[in-house]
């Protein structure tokens, strides 16, 4: 029997000093978290804040309020993301169930390892790579595509010649944050009980039928938190969409193929800041307090999806 | 391969225009997912091949022994950037592997009600938080005590801090529950206090999964540009001191040597990918001695 | 298990310490980090051996270190003339941190550097009120435009390597109105070559920089009313086109585009794209530093201003001779009475050292520059304002 009754969890019953001051260390540490997460609000907020209410001729941009520059690039923002996340998801889903259910298990860590590396890789590289290999390859694609379905209001206007539009930044996004939803997959596909997949299997299901009777169920609020952590780190990938995208400020269009494209709250931040002077820098550090609550949003959501699922979980 | 055997076996039973359409399903689906794996790894294979034949053309003694300091063109090296890298994570880890691990030990064998729930949900949001944001953090807590046109290290570890302290906190509670309760019974049971067991149990037993979580935390934060970029800035020249002047990390040398290109671009385009190629090499070394750290200092108990 | 993981972490530890602490193999001088370089005004730089108020410049010998920042486009510039100047003084670590200008000139005014690159220099109010972190009470600046550099209209057109274009056209180019390179306004400037019918994809910067204000500049100035946006840093927002981050962008966005034109720093447009000889009077000039610094010389300089405060108004619409009107200029920012001299003497030394000869052609080797040196317009007022720094 442990000393205050309970192995784990607290009890002050009955505690020695030394084992008070422990606590006090541990619950400081946790307050911490706490301390440095309202930190970023504050300060954010107080060097934000004069954006927030200047008005026009202090804000850049001959903007006339704050939310006039931050609404088409919050739009940008989700927008990129969202995309991202439409082409990450399945793509990170057959990954790994095929890492957990189709490759033999002694390849399972190797491969995870592989797909990890695609997270190893930092986002200026993918910036370099996005700008010089990947964007002039696709511009032949989109040209093609606007050629044959230029009717649909996704790719109306003219197509961009160079590929770097938002469906081109929302692709090396998707590869961004591919490792981070797979490798989330992963570990809930290789949770999904046994005794479900022998029972799918012996009643004759095919692999297939299997993964959808018995692995997708019991994965479901695993793959949404992990898609909603993909989110978030799309959200805020700055450096590889400063480089890749072609953005036009005060834009807001669903458009894939144009050469003008609304931009994201981060790229507009690190493409801004070093050149930012007075109340500029006030109104981009309020853009990243948006960003912030945007991404706050995105995780409480994520979290109360994935409690709804397993409640006291 | 049991489990293809067992796919075969009780479908002969049923009618068979059903069994082929299942087996057509089922094969197709196969088919999907092994497609969409290898195409997952295409890209993969592009940056990899990219980085490395245009890496290779600096790949030299130079280059990991000069710094840029009165380079113009061609040759000089990323020495200083490589230290700075060091100095820059060795800050973040001191800075944010104590809280970080202590935060666990709070959360795993301390913390209850909503104090407890309250940090595990801000950890979570902590993960998501953007690195730029967490750089616009630290300009705004250091601008203000040492003025507009600072930069230093101890600010981009700060920034840094903020992006690897959730890593930490999550691996390391992860690992603390992997300590089998039995352990903790048996200090108990000989009248080893709650701290003493911590520290001379629970963590000792779970240290290998900690410091393979502390790994991964640093592959997360040794890649980040944007937040260095705002407040650690960039030199050309070794700087060893954290706490005054600009200090170059790899990620923002990269950034910098494709921005500001002189007449010879190739000098400056093969330094960016050759400092790009030894950050992967970097980070790749990093996944592999935490996978080997994790497996071969792994707790028998368990 | 633990008792063999703890020592072989700590001996990792230790190995990445060692190797890490190396000094890289061409820094011999003093260590950057244990000379003070806090630049502002209590810093405790080494003195130089001599009276800073002698003249000798290069014959001094100066130590310390000296923080300056701003315009990217000074930057492979500064990186020639900071290699120069140490090669001159081993005991001076002079930084040079190419943010922007606004960047640098934000934090020059609140004093954390020594002096400033921009490419538009401090207008005479905001002189006026003063409060400059690293100067002396009450004392002045000195801007002096060090980097001249032509801008090109680059293009990628496979088999044409030089356009004739004038002001109105390029306009037209960037406001849309023209959309395909075998547009008649195009074909008629360009006997002889042949125009495909392709479509026109015009790229422009999309930070906030130098290099748009002064090519929105020249088109507001010469194309006679087709650019009707003014002159501005950033791009206007009601223009269509393609947007690249910084120059190296541009470059790459034009390289990789058929049909692609923009206009960049010259010296990144040289041997990788073709670029636009540009109308001025009657006659089409290609960018050259001569021509150039020739549309220097010909400028006039603000008058508002003290005489260590050389500031020029760029006349774009120059219509005779072998001048390049579509250039940027860039400044280096100095107080004229420094609170610390030794940061006064530093400065000065290193100003001289970026104005003469050597220093100028170090620049037009690395960067493509335009020499100032050799100008009776510019030369000396540059020199004397120098002079005058403490």
């Amino acid at each position: 029997m442990a000393p205050g009754g309970s192995l784990r969890g607290g009890n002050k019953n009955g505690e020695r000093a030394g084992d008070r001051a422990a606590r006090s260390i541990a619950t400081a540490a946790g307050a911490t978290i706490l301390v440095a997460l309202a930190g970023v609000g504050i300060f954010l907020l107080a060097r934000g804040l004069p954006a927030l209410r200047a008005g026009e001729g202090d804000l850049p941009d001959g903007a006339t309020n704050f939310w006039q520059l931050a609404g088409p690039l919050a739009f940008g923002s989700i927008w990129a993301a969202a995309l991202a996340l439409l082409f990450a998801v399945p793509v990170a889903v057959a990954v790994a169930l095929f890492i957990t259910m189709y490759a033999p298990r002694r390849f399972a860590g190797p491969l995870g390892a592989i797909v990890d590396l695609l997270a190893a890789i930092p986002s200026v590289v993918y910036g370099l790579w996005g700008l010089m290999v990947f964007a002039p390859l696709t511009a032949g694609l989109y040209g093609w595509l606007g050629d044959r379905v230029g009717w649909f209001p996704l790719f109306a206007g003219k197509t961009s010649a160079t590929g770097r539009t938002i469906l081109t930044a929302a692709l090396v996004l998707a590869i961004m944050v591919l490792p981070i939803i797979a490798s989330v997959c992963r570990e809930v596909f290789i949770q999904t009980p046994t005794l479900s997949v022998e029972a799918a299997l012996a009643l004759g299901a095919t692999r297939w039928e299997m993964i959808r009777m018995a692995v997708f169920p019991f994965a479901r609020s695993g793959i949404v938190s992990g898609a909603m952590l993909g989110l978030g780190r799309a959200l805020g990938e700055t450096m590889a969409v400063a480089m890749v995208l072609s953005p036009t400020p005060f834009l807001m269009t669903f458009r894939l193929l144009n050469s003008t494209n609304p931009n994201t709250i981060a790229a507009s931040i690190a493409q801004n800041f070093p050149e930012a002077y007075g109340m500029e820098v006030n109104a981009l550090i309020g853009l990243g307090l948006l960003l912030f609550a945007i991404t706050f949003a995105v995780n409480y959501l994520a979290r109360r999806v994935v409690a709804r699922a397993h409640p006291g979980g | 391969m049991a489990v293809i055997a067992l796919d075969r076996a009780p479908a002969i039973a049923l009618p068979r225009g059903i069994r082929r359409s299942r087996r057509t399903v089922n094969a197709t689906a196969t088919v999907a997912i092994t497609g969409l794996f290898v195409l997952a790894l295409v890209p993969l294979g592009s940056l990899l091949w990219t980085a490395a034949s245009r890496g290779l053309a600096r790949f030299d003694v130079e280059f990991f022994t000069n710094s840029m300091l009165g380079v113009v063109g061609g040759g000089g090296g990323a020495l200083h950037a490589i230290v700075g890298t060091g100095l820059i994570t060795g800050a973040t880890i001191l800075l944010s592997v104590p809280v970080g691990v202590t935060a666990a030990v709070y959360l795993v064998e301390y913390g209850r009600g909503w104090f407890k729930r309250t940090v595990t949900f801000l950890v979570d949001v902590m993960t998501g938080i953007p690195s730029i944001v967490a750089g616009l953090f630290a300009y705004a807590v250091f601008s203000l005590i040492l003025g507009p046109g600072m930069r230093s290290g101890v600010a981009g570890a700060l920034a840094l801090s903020l992006l690897m302290i959730p890593v930490v906190v999550r691996s390391s509670e992860e690992m603390l529950r992997l300590v089998p309760d039995e352990l903790r019974e048996a200090s108990y049971a000989l009248g080893v206090p709650k701290y003493r067991t911590i520290l001379k149990v629970v963590l000792p037993t779970s240290i290998s999964g900690i410091v393979a979580g502390v790994m991964i935390g640093i592959a997360r934060i040794v890649g980040e540009t944007a937040p260095l970029l705002l407040v650690a800035g960039y030199t050309d020249v070794m700087n060893y001191n954290l706490f005054s002047e600009r200090i170059t990390t790899l990620p923002v040398f990269i950034y910098s040597q494709w921005k500001n290109k002189g007449m010879d671009v190739a000098a400056y385009d093969d330094r960016a990918w050759t400092a790009a190629l030894v950050l992967i090499a970097f980070v790749l070394l990093l996944n592999l001695v935490s996978r080997l750290v994790a497996r071969l200092f792994a707790p028998k108990a368990r | 298990m633990r008792s063999r993981l703890l020592p072989t972490v700590g001996a990792a530890a230790l190995t990445a310490a060692l190797a890490l602490s190396g000094c890289a193999a061409n820094e011999s001088g003093p260590d950057p980090s244990s000379t003070p370089s806090d630049t502002s005004g209590d810093s405790t730089a080494e003195s130089p051996q001599t009276d800073p108020t002698d003249d000798g410049g290069a014959a001094v010998s100066l130590s310390g270190t000296l923080n300056g920042g701003g315009a990217s486009s000074q930057g492979p510039a500064q990186e020639a003339w900071r290699a120069g100047f140490s090669g001159l003084n081993p005991g001076v670590t002079v930084n040079y941190d190419p943010t922007g200008s606004g960047d640098g000139r934000k934090a020059f005014s609140e004093g954390g550097l020594a002096f400033a690159g921009s490419d538009s220099a401090f207008g005479p109010d905001e002189i006026a009120a003063g409060g400059f972190g690293s100067c002396a009470d009450g004392s002045g600046l000195i801007e002096v435009p060090v980097y001249i550099s032509p801008i090109a209209v680059g293009f990628n057109l496979p088999g044409v390597d030089s356009l004739n274009l004038d002001a109105a056209t390029v306009a037209s180019i960037f406001t849309g109105q023209i959309t395909a390179w075998n547009d008649p306004a195009i074909v008629e400037q360009n006997d002889g070559t042949d125009l495909p019918d392709l479509a026109i994809t015009a790229v422009h910067r999309a930070d906030s920089s130098g290099t748009t204000a002064n090519f929105t500049d020249y088109l507001d100035q010469a194309s006679g009313g087709v650019w009707t946006e003014g002159s501005v840093e950033d791009w206007p927002d009601s223009l269509q086109g393609e947007a690249a981050e910084s120059t190296s962008g541009v470059a790459e966005t034009i390289v990789g585009t058929e049909g692609a034109i923009g206009y960049l720093d010259a010296s990144r447009a040289a041997g990788a794209m073709g670029t636009a000889a540009i109308k001025v009077g009657e006659n089409y000039v290609s960018y050259s530093p001569a021509a150039a610094a020739a549309a220097v010389g010909g400028s006039t300089f603000q008058s508002d201003r003290s005489a260590g405060d050389v500031v020029v108004d760029i006349d774009r619409t120059i219509d005779s001779g072998e001048v390049y009107p579509l250039i940027l200029i860039s400044y280096l920012i100095g107080c004229e009475t420094y609170a610390d001299p030794s940061q006064g003497a530093l400065v000065k030394g290193y100003l001289e050292y970026v104005a003469s000869p050597e220093g100028q052609a170090e620049a037009a080797a690395n960067a493509g520059s335009a020499p100032i040196t050799g100008d009776p317009n510019v030369e000396p007022k540059v020199a004397a304002a120098i002079a005058s720094i403490q």
